[in-house]
């Protein structure tokens, strides 16, 4: 019997067979944290008394979500972990290089590796055909002073996705589409593989807007075929020599299989307070809205922001609207400045910020007042998630969030596309 | 290992780590006394100031769904819960009870009520509830796990075993 993606993955990284339901241990290529998670990581670093890492160039330290600080608390925990780097090498990313997960998938994520991160949203970069997923503080110091980690094996279910996507349809719409139908636990501790016609020809960006999602149905990574798509963005990045082919088996054996046909879904829209509260966006169109943010991990990309900048081109946000645009790293941001697409976001009235986590994580940058409504592309919408319990949040896409800062509501944004 | 008494603590479906530990307090994280005295305040505003020691912390499905922070389960178990129980755990969140030392226990939690007296026994994996009469068996952790659990949580199991004791 063949192998999926996850049972070749993490059996090479155990030294021998492994199949789904096993626990093992396993080497850990990288492991991360950033300011929210690294400065527990780093006080229980020490008190496992470890005092060196054995590999310091594969730990890395972000500073991305209070990114820059607005709190003194928050300024002397960079300073912890600034100081943390001084001493053992390990990698820093500070204030300003943009989120983790994007660094990571830029700078070093392989196919093939197994990557762990304090934050839950480190399975991003299964889009890169690597094994990469969220753990809490304690288990990410272990993983950086021993260098490996244990876990179980994971089912694997395969995600079919036929057709093509229609007009205002995305990578976004596809994944609250089906996160509405698997349920927020309804994958839990799961592997999913994503393939099918729609998935191989889908963009490296849309690929990570699926894959970092796939925590909010329960799945531990959600993985794609290392193909032509992952190598030309590897040589985009200058590292053409970071790729590496890879597929499952074809007898591998899967405990569910999932068939979407990608051209009968409409633009979706994730409705307080959990993901899986997914509509269409027709649904609750013409909701009132305080604040559009486009940004995070999620859809922080060049791409999403272009999809935006096409709809608010030489138009402008409605008034009483704050439209908040958070790139996700320092080189997305550097790409949108020499194309033109921020200066178009700014000039419909967007707030242009630094490169970070921004709004998302309630932390600064576009908190919400009680009772306000926000539209956002991130991947999260639980009460007190934007830093207000009594606030309201939906998740849409780049597309949907760009005609809802048009007109004050939520908008299909077919409304607005040619 | 020992037994575990103490109100049970209702929760619904769902309850997420913003529940838990606010994202609000995140300049809290590196305060955990301070960031305990708010556990679970978006569920239930009077939880920290009612919660005592040994008391439990019962929930529907999914409980502890969202961000990676372990700050969650620490500041319950320094605010004095002694388990959580719940339908259903996801991942992240279910390992890092485990990994701090608070029994993280599932099973079906709907005949239990908001002040039945519970008593955990991890060893027999038995819950008796004293208040209905009723008692409830749970299925073991897995070896690692368990391990970890009877060493105090994951910094006193590696301190021990210098890895992972998976047998």
């Amino acid at each position: 019997m063949g192998k999926t993606l996850a049972e070749k993955i993490l059996s090479s990284h155990a030294g021998h067979d492994v199949r789904a339901g096993e626990l093992v241990i396993v080497r850990v290529d990288l492991a991360y944290v950033q300011d929210g998670t690294g400065p527990l990581t780093v006080r229980q670093f020490d008190k496992l008394g470890f005092s060196s890492l054995p590999h310091p160039g594969r730990a890395m330290i972000f500073l991305d979500h209070a990114s820059p600080s607005p709190r003194q608390e928050l300024s002397n925990d960079h300073k912890f972990l600034r100081a943390f780097c001084g001493k053992t090498g390990a990698i820093l990313s500070d204030v300003g290089s943009g989120i983790s997960h994007n660094i990571v998938s830029e700078r070093c994520a392989i196919p093939g590796d197994i990557i762990v991160g304090a934050d839950s949203h480190t399975c991003t970069n299964g889009a890169l055909c690597a094994f990469t997923t969220g753990m809490g503080s304690t288990d990410v110091a272990v993983a950086m002073g021993l260098g490996r980690t244990w876990m179980r094996v994971p089912e694997s279910w395969k995600i079919v996705a036929q057709g093509a996507f229609p007009r205002g349809v995305f990578a976004k719409d596809f994944m609250l589409h089906l996160i509405g139908m698997v349920t927020a636990d309804g994958a839990n501790y799961k592997a999913l593989e994503f393939t099918g016609p729609a998935m191989t020809a889908l963009s490296m960006p849309g690929r990570f807007t699926i894959s970092n999602m796939a925590v909010e149905c329960g799945a531990k990574v959600g993985l794609f075929n290392a193909d032509a798509v992952t190598r030309k963005y590897l040589e985009l990045l200058g590292r053409p020599e970071a790729f590496i082919a890879l597929a499952p088996d074809p007898d591998a054996l899967y405990e569910r299989e999932i068939v979407i046909d990608v051209s009968t879904i409409t633009p979706t829209i994730a409705c307080p307070h959990t993901v899986d509260n997914a509509k269409p966006v027709t649904a609750v169109e013409g909701m009132k809205v305080d604040q559009v943010f486009i940004g995070t991990c999620t859809n922080g990309r060049l791409e999403d922001f272009r999809q935006a900048a096409a709809i608010l081109k030489g138009r402008k946000v409605a008034a009483g609207v704050r439209l908040l645009i958070t790139p996700v790293s320092r080189r997305e941001l550097l790409d949108g400045l020499a194309d033109g697409t921020f200066q178009t976001l700014a000039e419909a009235g967007g707030i242009i910020t630094g490169p970070g986590c921004g709004a998302c994580v309630g932390v600064h940058e576009g908190v919400l007042a009680d009772g306000e409504v926000c539209l956002s592309t991130q991947n999260r919408n639980f009460k007190g998630r934007m830093g207000n319990p009594n606030s309201f949040i939906y998740l849409a896409s780049p597309a949907t969030a760009a005609a809802t800062a048009l007109t004050g509501k939520i908008t299909d944004p077919r409304h607005f596309m040619p | 290992m020992e037994t575990l008494r103490g109100r049970a603590f209702t929760f619904g479906d769902g309850i997420s780590t913003d529940h838990i530990a606010p994202g609000r307090l995140f300049h809290l994280r590196s305060n955990l006394p301070e960031l305990a005295r708010h556990v679970l305040e978006d569920a239930r505003p009077e939880f920290a100031s009612q919660v005592r020691p040994g008391d439990v912390v019962v929930g529907g499905n999914n409980f502890g769904q969202g961000s990676s922070r372990e700050h969650a389960p620490t500041i319950m178990k320094i605010a004095g819960v002694s388990a959580v129980l719940a339908k259903s755990f996801p991942r992240i969140f279910y390992r890092n009870c485990i990994n701090v030392g608070l029994p993280a226990i599932i099973l079906d939690t709907s005949p239990i009520r908001e002040g039945d007296e519970l008593e955990i026994s991890l060893q027999e994996g038995t819950i008796r509830n004293h208040t209905r009469g009723e008692t409830y068996t749970f299925p073991p952790l897995p070896a690692v796990m368990a391990n970890i659990l009877a060493d105090g949580g994951l910094v006193g199991h590696i301190r021990k075993h210098k890895d992972f004791k998976m047998t």
